[in-house]
């Protein structure tokens, strides 16, 4: 099981560990500084931070013997000569990083392949430990990526990377907004996937476009890589194809919207989720925190509450923020107003970490 | 030569020292400090090289407008302060 989790938020970067029976907070990095994500390789134990500066930009620090260093950052390519690009609302779309929103490791027999998803929509690649970065123009220059919005942000990003664990050149992501896309040559060419996804912010005709999808967050059941789960914008979806197709599951209490999910390492029909109550207002339904687990692929659901806040609760749960460790046990979540909690038995009861946490971007086991 | 300073709140993640660096325009003075200072680029201008969204450049007191290409044209006796805007908080 892992004993570390890595608590990327707006304020710094804690690493939280186990000790005896509870998990405390151990080490702070970056205090005052905002960490959009972080990455723990299991490969070889270097870990990885994005920073969002503002003024001064985005910037990447890679762990070391003794502490941090700072390494290249992704960096959109110069736009050619007289070459415009328009956003979503006809102002200069600038070809520049302005987050980082994903990072994952490449595959076991790729050592030193990283993978970066950013905002405004460019995935970029290493292939030494982040030392320098590569964009994949074969997706950057797709004519459908201008089709790509943002969702709940100005621009459109790519939040989520899963590397087959069969086969370290296929890839999938999920862009929000712009569904799910698929390469099986190492990003030289790519594919749209995710038939089957339903998005309502759309006209009719536009509803099952897979292209017009908000993919909340996309993953991978590692042991059965077939089974991919979605929380997706308006709900909750799972393919049994390797993302080709997907199912939309309804009927979920206390509401299908969120942010997360997680899938059990060798079970895939095994996820977990947070819920709040659609849009409009984005915070736990009725004040109560709670986690919602299915056992058979979507047929059921659980409504997981012990140790979690049941009144006044208003801790939103970003798609990053929810994190399950190798042993498929252990689950960790944190929330926009700080908190933190930590479950030792699949989500049947949970243990406050703290609740004084900066707003949380990113929980990962480390 | 121009005199060039920078806000005190990039020292913790560069340091840039006020210096007197030789230049007809803002670009080439700061690509004359980068040359010097190859880390400092990135904290002060975007990837297509133009001024970071919240930062801003003063030369003699007047802000510059050519956040692009910066083209403002400075003299030998112009001072350049780069400064955060207040837009990023």
């Amino acid at each position: 099981m892992s004993e570390k989790l890595l608590i990327s938020t707006r304020k710094g970067l804690f690493t939280v560990s186990r000790n005896t029976a509870h998990w405390e907070i151990d080490t702070v990095d970056f205090l005052g500084d905002n960490v959009s994500i972080a990455l723990s390789d299991h490969r070889d134990g270097r870990r990885y931070a994005a920073l969002d500066h503002g003024h001064f930009g985005v910037k990447l620090h890679r762990s070391t013997a003794t502490g941090w260093e700072e390494i290249a950052a992704p960096t959109y390519p110069p736009m050619p000569d007289g070459y415009e690009e328009q956003d979503m609302w006809g102002r200069p779309l600038k070809w520049s990083t302005a987050r980082i929103w994903a990072l994952a490791a490449g595959g076991p027999d790729e050592p030193g392949v990283i993978w970066c998803g950013t905002q405004p929509g460019g995935l970029f690649r290493s292939t030494d430990h982040g030392q320098s970065w590569e964009m994949i123009r074969s997706l950057w220059d797709h004519p459908k990526r201008k089709q790509w919005l943002g969702g709940g942000a100005d621009l459109p990003g790519i939040h989520s990377i899963c590397v087959d664990p069969r086969n370290s050149q296929c890839v999938w992501i999920g862009v929000s907004t712009g569904g799910i896309w698929f390469t099986d040559d190492g990003g030289c060419n790519w594919v749209q996937r995710g038939e089957g996804m339903r998005a309502e912010h759309v006209p009719p005709e536009l509803t099952h476009d897979p292209i017009a999808q908000d993919v909340h967050c996309l993953t991978q059941c590692p042991a059965a890589p077939h089974r991919m789960w979605v929380q997706h914008h308006n709900g909750i979806f799972v393919s049994s194809d390797e993302g080709k197709t997907f199912t939309e599951i309804v009927g979920v209490e206390p509401s299908s919207f969120g942010f997360a999910v997680v899938v059990h390492p060798r079970d895939p029909d095994t996820a977990w989720f947070v819920p709040q109550i659609k849009d409009e207002k984005r915070i736990p339904s009725g004040g109560k925190l709670v986690v919602t687990r299915t056992r058979d692929g979507g047929e059921k659901f659980e409504i997981l509450t012990k140790g979690l806040p049941q009144s006044h609760a208003y801790d939103v749960v970003y798609r990053h923020s929810l994190a399950l460790d190798e042993s498929g046990d252990r689950l960790a979540f944190g929330s926009t107003t700080g908190g933190l909690w930590v479950s030792e038995d699949q989500g049947e009861s949970w243990a406050c970490v703290t609740h004084t946490l900066p707003p949380v971007y990113a929980v990962r086991f480390a | 030569m121009a005199k060039v300073i920078f806000t005190p709140n990039i020292q913790r993640h560069v340091v840039c020292l006020e210096g007197e660096v030789p230049g007809r325009t803002v670009r080439e003075v700061l690509e004359n400090v980068f040359t010097e200072n190859p880390r400092a680029r990135a904290y002060v201008l975007d990837d297509q090289s133009g001024l970071r969204k919240h930062m801003t450049i003063f030369v003699d007191g007047q802000m510059i407008r050519d956040r692009a290409r910066l083209a403002d044209g400075v003299n030998e006796s112009s001072t350049i302060y780069v400064f955060q805007a207040l837009s990023g908080g």
